[in-house]
C-alpha cells in the first residue's frame, strides 16, 4: 500500500480528507479530469496546476493502444511521459472495451474484444491489465471488474459481481508494484442491495489501499443511484478512500460527498465544454445561445479563474464550437468550477460548515425550491437538514 | 504611436532595424518584427496565460482582422465591453487591424467592385464597403489599422490592376475621411500587383497623405520570387523614411528576409500557423552569423535542417526537446516522444505546444534579424541563411 489517508473533518457521513499519494498530497473530496490519452484536452500541465487539478484520470484501454504501454514503460512511466508532476490515476481498460467495442465477451478468463486495430479477438484478463498498469505507473490503478449495466435484472447481475470478486485476487497476484502503486478494488453488485454488501465485504477482507463503487449510472433512476452509493459507502472502512465512478455531475459530487464518497471523475465538464456549456453555481450556461451574443457579463461573475476574469459571454459565444479556443476556454473554466466545488466540500466539512455550503449549493441550483425529491431522500439519510432549500411539497421529479 | 528608425544600414542596403512606441505597451517593440495571428483577436491556439510565457515585449504584437468579427460580436456590444484590448483581455497588447489574414479572410478580387473590396471569410464571401469597415475599427479600437485595398493576383491585365491602385486610393480617401481620428494611428494601403509603374504611382499617392505608416498589400499573390525585390524597392523608394512599413503576404523565413532587405518593418506570421497545423516545429540554427553553416551538423532525420516533422515515427521515442537549450514552455516541459504522441491521437495539446514552440523560435529569428542589422551584418546574415538552406539541398542529392 502506497497511500495514507488521514480524515481531518466530518459532518455525519460525510468527510474532509488528506490523500497522501506517492506524486501529490490531495485533498478530499476531489474531482478528477480524465485525461484520457495523456492529455487533458485542450489544457496544459501547468494550467491544470493553477487551477488546482490534484490527480489526472488516463485510460489504460487508448494508453495501451497509443502508444502503447511499454513505450511508456521505456520512457519512465506516463507521470514523466506527459511531464505530470502531480497524482495519476487509471483504470482498468475493462469498462472502455464494454462501452466502445462491439463484440466484446466478458468469460471468466477476462475481456474478449475485437482488436480496433486489426480487427482480430483479443482477450484482456485482470493480470494484464494489471501489468499494463503496472508499466503506465500510476499512483492508483484500479482492478478489472466484471461491469453490467445497472438497469440488467437477474443471474447476469449476480455472475458479475461474483467474478469481479474472483478477479480481484487475479489483479492483487498480478500487482508487481505496490509499494509505489495502490490498487483499488471496485464494488459492483447492481442495484441490488444483497450482492452489492457481499462485495463490498469481501473487497474489505482483501485490505485493498482504496475501493471504488462502480457500475452506476448505467440508466438507473437517481433514488438507485444515491441508495447504492450511501450503503457500500458506510460498508467501506473509514481510513480507505470510496471512489465514486464516472460521477461528474456537480450535484451527484454534492450529495455522494455527503453520504461519505471522496473522489469523482468525469469526462462531462470537458466535454460539454466542448460543445458550449458552461458549469456556473446555477448550473449550466449554454454559451451558444443568441442572448448570449451581446452579453457583456463572465461566464460566472462569482468565479475568479483566468475566463471570467477577463472575456464575456458574448465574446465566448463567438468561439464556442467554431474555434478551439472556445473549447480551451471554457475547458478551462469548467475544470476550475470544479476545482473550486472540491476545495469547497473539503473546507466547508473541516470547518464545520458543510450544511450550509450545501444548503448555498442547492438554493443557487433551485432558486424556485424545486430540489429534486431524491437529493431530498439522500440528504436526510445524509443526516443534513435541506429544508430552508425546499418548497413544502418538493416535486417527485427525477 | 511614434516610429523612430534606430539604425538602418548604409550603402545599397535597405535593411532597417526601428523601435514602435505605442500607448497600451510599456516597453517599445523593436523592429522588423512578428504580428502574431490571431483567431479572433487571440493566438490560434495559445490562450492568454501562455502567452505570457513568450518573450516580452516581442509577442505582444498581434494582427487582428476585422472580419472575424463580422457576425458577432455586433460592434455596439464590442463598444461596451471597450473594445478590442478589454475584449481579449490583453490590455499591454498592441493590435494591428487589416481585413486581410491571409489564411481565412482572403482578398477575393472577382468580387470586389467600386463600392468596396470583396474578402472570403469564414462567414463567406462578403463585401466591405469603407463605411462598414470604419464602424469595425471604431468599435474595435486597434492601436493601428490598415485602409481598405483592392489586392489583385499577380495575372490580372495591366488595367485591373490600374484599376485596383484608384480603387486603394479612393478608399483611403474614405476611410481617412470617415476616420475621427484623422489618420492618426492609419497605415495607407499600398497595392500595384506586379506593374513597377503601379506600385511606385501608388506608394507616391499614399505616401501624400497624412497617415502613419504603410500596409503593403497585393503579395503573396501569384508574383515570383525573383520579381518580387524589384517591386518591393519601387516601392520603399517612394516612401518616407521615418514611417512604419508592414507587409502582408509575405512569411516565410526566405520572403521575410527578402522583405527586411527592402526595408520591412512588420510581418505577418501565417507561416507559423502552418507549421502548427502540419505539426511541424522549427529547429533552424538562430546563431546564423556566427557559425559556418557549411560545416554544421547536416540532418539525417527527414528534415530539411529548418523544421521538423513530429508525426514523423523515429520521434516516437525521442526523449529529447524540440530544440535543446530552447527556453519556451514547450521545450521546457515536454519530448518530441510526447508531441509525436498527441498529433497520432489528434489532441489539441499538439498544436497549443507547437505553436507555443514555434512562435517562440520564430520571435527569435526576428531578434537574431535585428541583431544582425544593428552589427551591420544584415547581408551575411541573408546569405548564410540562404546557403544553408543551399547547402542541405545539395547535400541532400547524393544520399537518394
Amino acid at each position: 500500500m502506497a497511500l495514507r489517508f488521514e480524515v481531518v473533518g466530518r459532518f455525519n457521513r460525510a468527510r474532509a480528507a488528506q490523500l497522501t499519494l506517492p506524486h501529490f498530497v490531495c485533498q478530499t473530496p476531489l474531482f478528477m479530469p480524465v485525461g484520457t490519452q495523456g492529455t487533458i484536452k485542450g489544457l496544459t500541465n501547468n494550467q491544470l496546476e493553477d487551477i488546482g487539478c490534484q490527480i489526472i484520470l488516463g485510460n489504460t484501454y487508448h494508453l495501451a493502444l497509443r502508444p502503447g504501454a511499454d513505450l511508456i514503460d521505456d520512457l519512465g512511466g506516463l507521470h514523466k511521459f506527459m511531464n505530470w508532476k502531480r497524482a495519476l490515476l487509471t483504470d482498468s481498460g475493462g469498462f472502455q472495451m464494454v462501452s466502445l467495442l462491439h463484440l466484446a465477451d466478458i468469460t471468466e478468463k477476462g475481456v474478449t474484444f475485437q482488436s480496433p486495430v486489426d480487427g482480430k479477438p483479443m482477450l484482456l484478463t485482470p493480470e494484464e491489465s494489471i501489468q499494463i498498469q503496472n508499466k503506465i505507473g500510476a499512483d492508483i490503478i484500479m482492478a478489472l471488474d466484471d461491469v453490467v449495466k445497472t438497469t440488467t435484472t437477474g443471474p447476469r447481475v449476480e455472475e458479475a459481481m461474483y467474478r469481479t470478486l474472483r478477479w480481484i485476487d487475479r489483479c492483487i497476484a498480478a500487482h508487481q508494484k505496490p509499494d509505489v502503486q495502490n490498487l483499488f478494488g471496485i464494488v459492483q453488485g447492481g442495484l441490488d442491495p444483497v450482492l452489492r454488501d457481499i462485495c463490498a465485504r469481501g473487497l474489505v477482507e482483501r485490505n485493498l489501499a482504496g475501493y471504488a463503487i462502480g457500475g452506476l449510472l448505467g440508466g438507473e433512476d437517481k433514488d438507485s443511484f444515491w441508495r447504492v452509493v450511501a450503503q457500500c459507502a458506510a460498508a467501506l472502512p473509514e481510513n480507505k478512500p470510496r471512489y465514486v465512478m464516472g460521477v461528474g455531475y456537480p450535484l451527484d459530487i454534492v450529495v455522494c460527498s455527503a453520504l461519505g464518497a471522496d473522489m469523482y471523475d468525469c469526462v462531462y465538464p470537458t466535454r460539454t465544454a466542448r460543445f458550449g456549456t458552461a458549469l456556473v453555481p446555477e448550473g449550466v450556461l449554454k454559451l451558444k445561445h443568441k442572448v448570449m451574443a451581446s452579453d457583456e457579463r463572465p461566464i460566472d461573475p462569482t468565479c475568479s479563474c483566468m475566463v471570467c476574469k477577463n472575456y464575456t459571454r458574448a465574446y465566448i459565444h463567438c468561439l464556442v464550437t467554431k474555434d478551439a479556443m472556445g473549447s480551451q476556454l471554457l475547458s478551462y473554466h469548467n475544470l476550475s468550477y470544479m476545482m473550486r466545488l472540491s476545495r469547497d466540500l473539503h473546507m466547508s466539512i473541516v470547518e464545520g460548515c458543510f450544511p450550509q455550503f450545501v444548503q448555498g449549493f442547492l438554493r443557487a441550483q433551485f432558486p424556485k425550491g424545486d430540489v429534486p425529491k431524491w437529493v431530498c431522500n439522500a440528504m436526510e439519510v445524509a443526516g443534513i437538514d435541506i429544508s430552508a432549500c425546499c418548497v413544502l411539497h418538493p416535486s417527485s421529479q427525477n | 504611436m511614434r516610429f523612430v528608425v534606430t539604425k538602418a544600414c548604409g550603402g545599397g542596403g535597405r535593411a532597417r532595424a526601428g523601435a514602435l512606441y505605442v500607448g497600451s505597451c510599456p516597453t517599445p517593440i523593436e523592429t522588423p518584427a512578428l504580428l502574431l495571428f490571431t483567431k479572433k483577436g487571440l493566438p490560434t491556439f495559445i490562450s492568454r496565460d501562455l502567452l505570457a510565457s513568450l518573450p516580452s515585449p516581442d509577442s505582444r504584437l498581434l494582427h487582428v482582422s476585422p472580419l472575424h468579427f463580422l457576425e458577432c460580436p455586433l460592434p455596439r456590444t464590442i463598444s461596451n465591453i471597450g473594445g478590442l484590448h478589454q475584449m481579449l483581455g490583453l490590455h499591454e497588447c498592441i493590435f494591428v487591424a487589416a481585413p486581410r489574414d491571409s489564411i481565412e479572410s482572403l482578398p477575393e478580387s472577382e468580387g470586389t467592385n467600386k463600392l468596396g473590396p470583396s474578402f472570403e471569410t469564414p462567414c463567406g464571401r462578403r463585401l466591405v464597403k469603407p463605411k462598414e469597415y470604419m464602424e469595425m475599427i471604431s468599435s474595435l479600437k486597434p492601436n493601428l489599422w490598415a485602409s481598405l485595398a483592392d489586392e489583385v493576383p499577380a495575372w490580372v491585365s495591366e488595367k485591373r490592376n490600374k484599376t485596383s491602385v484608384d480603387r486603394t486610393l479612393h478608399w483611403l480617401d474614405d476611410c481617412l475621411a470617415l476616420d475621427p481620428a484623422g489618420g492618426a494611428n492609419i497605415l495607407g494601403a499600398i497595392v500595384g500587383g506586379s506593374s513597377i509603374e503601379e506600385r511606385k504611382r501608388c506608394a507616391t499617392k499614399v505616401a501624400m497623405q497624412n497617415v502613419s505608416g504603410f500596409w503593403i498589400g497585393g503579395f503573396g499573390l501569384g508574383e515570383s520570387m525573383e520579381e518580387r525585390p524589384a517591386l518591393l524597392n519601387s516601392v520603399m523608394d517612394s516612401l518616407p523614411e521615418k514611417k512604419l512599413r508592414q507587409i502582408s503576404g509575405l512569411s516565410l523565413p526566405e520572403e521575410v528576409l527578402q522583405g527586411v532587405a527592402a526595408g520591412i518593418d512588420l510581418f505577418e506570421s501565417t507561416y507559423i500557423y502552418h507549421l502548427t497545423l502540419g505539426g511541424f516545429a522549427l529547429t533552424f540554427p538562430l546563431d546564423i552569423v556566427e557559425r559556418d553553416i557549411m560545416h554544421s551538423q547536416l540532418s539525417d532525420t527527414g528534415s530539411d535542417c529548418t523544421k521538423i516533422n513530429l508525426r514523423a515515427t523515429i520521434y516516437r521515442k525521442d526523449t529529447t526537446p524540440i530544440v535543446e537549450n530552447c527556453s519556451c514552455f514547450t521545450c521546457q516541459n515536454h519530448t518530441r516522444a510526447y508531441i509525436n504522441h498527441l498529433l497520432n491521437v489528434h489532441e489539441m495539446l499538439a498544436q497549443i505546444l507547437l505553436e507555443i514552440h514555434n512562435t517562440h523560435h520564430y520571435l527569435a529569428f526576428f531578434h537574431s534579424i535585428r541583431e544582425a542589422i544593428k552589427g551591420g551584418k544584415f547581408d551575411l546574415f541573408h546569405r548564410r541563411f540562404i546557403d544553408g538552406r543551399r547547402a542541405h539541398v545539395t547535400s541532400a542529392v547524393p544520399c537518394s
